[in-house]
């Protein structure tokens, strides 16, 4: 429809805006925020793509999507081209058009980004992975791969399932091997329904097990069966557990009743569905006054759902200010629109309980802007006699997650780095031949995306590991 | 899934599942334990492995009927199956090679402790045990017990064995023979009786804890018990820990955090939870 536009033209069309659920509704629900484009909408959007001759949004893409190639024919109306284009580049589209910080990925290399408003790449992916899961029987029949050298994946998060649907149309048999009851890590237990729905996150795993993926749940690497066991079946590994133990402050009161870690907050409504309590039977404390320490998305989350739990007061607690959040800002906004308060520049110093030890409060104090530290961002410094206490029955605390050593406590010739995280080469790999490792336990916490650069990373240079190996008699 | 192979009621309250787990019945060693989660939308709770048979592939659960959960579990009857049985996770039961041990189970604790004594008479060490419960009907593993030595029971109303507390006949067996390590597991308040009463001696002395859990791989921090001042996650670091350094008022404290959810669980089917109904000070 749009195929005869000139550039003049489509520099007129403006950025068309992600419909949305109005804030005071989804303030009190579960459902997505975000409704998607429509056909006409996406179309539309699309047509703004002016098909730079060096498209500059392809080097923002940690998984190297071939983002022209995918607008440019969904704004021909080709939907099922633009469907396997996308889907051939990545292998969970419709999760990373939802949770990618395209503002400053993509979209921020967008050459359109310094006319005024970049092409919105992240919501066209989401209708196209959309379209696809809505459209199957107009898609290619997916071939089952054939049954090559037997690569093991120890995760089943971003890092794992990107991998796994790489190796998978290299022609390798994959068993993909995951410690909780259902796959998805990070898009199941953590990333919660308005934000990623699971169903979304059922439809991609879903379409790696028609591939040929094999997932084993409930099984912990580590502990059900060691790395050297997997070496033994496997032609290689790759490891993929994600980031493990989560931090706390170190400030006292953390072990009052209505103090969680972020990981058993999420872990108890994402995963287990404590929000609809008691049909489903894992509970979680709801609060008046949830305040959540930290300034990720991870925290945004928490925040979020403290906030469509009921919460009165849903509070973000954090020491530095908001341009040092390294939340992704379309979600700093929205929790803002439901009426998240922040409280930046203020950092916790103790978690005050009353006699049955139960949270009363958190005494805080505040923060001013200092010189930068070592991480460049500004370091945050106490203002002297500001201490003041914030009532509050339920505390969150996401300021990140430790590498978890179970897995490598198995597997001593294993290096790893002073925190615990494996070291691995430009390629992926370990200092063990034939074992790769990628995602959180390698880089610490993460964004989605950057493990699943390394997935499709790690999954070529296994592909080149292989290739180059002699017939393994244990393969 | 795991198939539930077959079931056996020991106590009014006490059910003994044994379940299809050939790959956990292989390589679970004393003290580990597994995570159980009986539906999508059940809860994760974590159980230790009372036995296991690497021939038929089976691993043995004794669960105690106390909230929503473990009542759902204990109605399973054989050829049921479970959603997820996770593991074996947590440190195996630190062992000695060699001499002499007291192991003490609490009302199911009997079943907990029952592997550690087994692991104990496998390496030859002489094997003391001491169980108790409230009646005699809910005695469990006496005959299990007995197998791996002296075994000496107490109730509190005296319908079985002597009358008394697990903790009643130790300071005799402490000041007469020589102790190289006890183990004491049931409920917290025992554990914590159990430490006070070796610490003068200074006698080692294993307890193992039960708190809430979620994952078990050290994902949720849930389980976090203080031990010797430090925060440690029971799943990863444990579940066993020296008793002389264990924090037991707030392990204590700490399991009592749902209770309201679970009266409410088996009251009503629909509706939130009202959070301010009592919380006792002192649980059982």
């Amino acid at each position: 429809m749009n195929t005869r536009l000139t550039t003049k033209q489509r520099l007129q069309i403006p950025r068309h805006k992600m419909p949305k659920q109005e804030a005071s509704i989804r303030a009190a629900n579960f459902s997505e925020v975000n409704l998607g484009y429509t056909e006409q909408l996406a179309l539309r959007e699309a047509s703004r793509c002016l098909n730079c001759r060096d498209p500059r949004c392809l080097r923002g893409c940690p998984v190297g999507v071939n983002i022209p190639k995918f607008l440019n024919l969904l704004a021909h109306g080709k939907m099922a081209e633009a469907a396997q284009s996308l889907l051939r580049d990545n292998a969970l589209p419709a999760v990373t058009g939802r949770v990618c910080p395209q503002d400053i990925q993509c979209e921020a290399n967008c050459v359109l980004a310094g006319k005024g408003a970049s092409v919105s790449i992240g919501n066209l992916e989401r209708f196209v992975a959309d379209w696809a899961s809505s459209h199957r029987e107009q898609l290619p029949a997916i071939k089952i791969s054939a049954k090559g050298k037997p690569v093991a994946i120890v995760g089943s998060g971003p890092a794992g399932l990107t991998a796994a649907g790489e190796l998978t149309h290299l022609g390798y048999s994959v068993t993909l091997f995951e410690a909780l009851h259902k796959p998805g890590r990070v898009l199941s237990y953590g990333i919660p329904e308005f934000r990623l729905p699971k169903k979304n996150v059922a439809q991609e795993i879903e379409r790696l097990r028609v591939t040929g993926v094999t997932i084993e749940c409930n099984v912990v690497i580590g502990r059900t069966y060691t790395l050297p066991e997997l070496q033994k079946q496997f032609a290689a590994v790759f490891i993929a557990n994600g980031s493990g133990l989560p931090m706390f402050m170190n400030i006292p009161g953390e072990n009052l009743k209505g103090v969680y870690s972020a990981n058993e907050y999420l872990t108890r409504i994402n995963l287990m569905g404590a929000h609809q309590f008691p049909r489903s039977r894992t509970p979680v404390i709801n609060g008046v006054r949830v305040a959540v320490i930290g300034g990720g998305n991870v925290a945004m989350d928490a925040v979020r759902i403290a906030r469509r739990m009921g919460a009165s007061d849903a509070m973000i607690v954090y020491r530095r200010s908001r341009s040092e959040m390294a939340a992704r800002a379309e979600e700093v906004h929205h929790a803002e629109a439901e009426g998240v308060k922040l409280q930046l520049l203020t950092a916790p110093l103790e978690i005050f309980g009353d006699e049955r030890r139960w949270v009363t409060g958190l005494k805080c104090q505040r923060m001013q802007i200092g010189e930068p530290d070592a991480s460049g961002r500004a370091r945050p410094e106490p203002i002297p006699g500001s201490e003041f206490i914030l009532p509050c029955d339920v505390v969150v605390v996401a300021i990140g997650a430790r590498a978890n050593p179970l897995l490598t406590a198995t597997c001593p010739e294993l290096k790893l780095n002073r925190q615990g995280n494996i070291l691995v080469d430009e390629n992926g790999m370990t200092s063990l031949p034939g074992i790769f490792a990628g995602g959180d336990i390698v880089r610490g916490a993460a964004t989605v995306i950057l493990a699943m650069g390394d997935g499709k990373r790690a999954a070529k240079a296994i592909d080149r590991y292989l290739q180059n190996q002699p017939a393994k008699a244990t393969a | 899934m795991n198939k539930v192979i077959s079931r056996r009621q020991l106590s009014p309250n006490i059910t003994r599942l044994d379940v299809l787990a050939p790959r956990i019945a292989e390589i679970r060693r004393p003290g580990q334990f597994v995570i159980v989660c009986l539906t999508e939308d059940s809860e994760r709770i974590p159980l230790t492995i009372a036995d296991s048979n690497p021939a038929s592939g089976t691993i043995t659960l004794v669960i105690q009927a106390v909230g929503h959960s473990t009542l759902e579990l204990t109605a399973l009857e054989p050829g049921a199956f479970i959603c997820a049985v996770t593991g074996p996770l947590g440190h195996p039961t630190e062992l000695p090679a060699s001499g002499n041990a007291l192991c003490i189970g609490g009302g199911v604790g009997a079943a907990v402790v029952h592997p550690i004594a087994q692991g104990l008479h496998r390496r030859g060490v002489r094997v003391t045990s001491i169980i108790g419960a409230r009646t005699r009907e809910q005695i469990i593993f006496e005959a299990e017990l007995r197998q791996f030595g002296n075994l000496i029971i107490y109730t509190d109303d005296g319908s079985h064995g002597r009358r008394g507390y697990v903790t009643t006949p130790m300071p005799e067996l402490l000041a007469n023979n020589t102790w190289d390590v006890v183990y004491a597991v049931g409920p917290g308040l025992m554990m914590q009786a159990v430490a006070e009463l070796t610490r003068p001696a200074k006698i080692r002395t294993i307890v193992s804890l039960n708190p809430v859990m979620i994952d078990g791989t050290g994902m949720c921090g849930g389980c976090r018990v203080s031990v010797g001042g430090e925060t440690k996650f029971a799943c990863v670091d444990g579940p066993e820990f020296d008793g002389h350094q264990v924090d037991f008022r707030e392990l204590l404290d700490r399991l009592t955090i749902y209770h309201t959810f679970e009266e409410s669980a088996h009251r009503a089917p629909s509706g939130h939870c009202d959070k301010k109904i009592s919380i006792p000070n002192e649980p059982k």
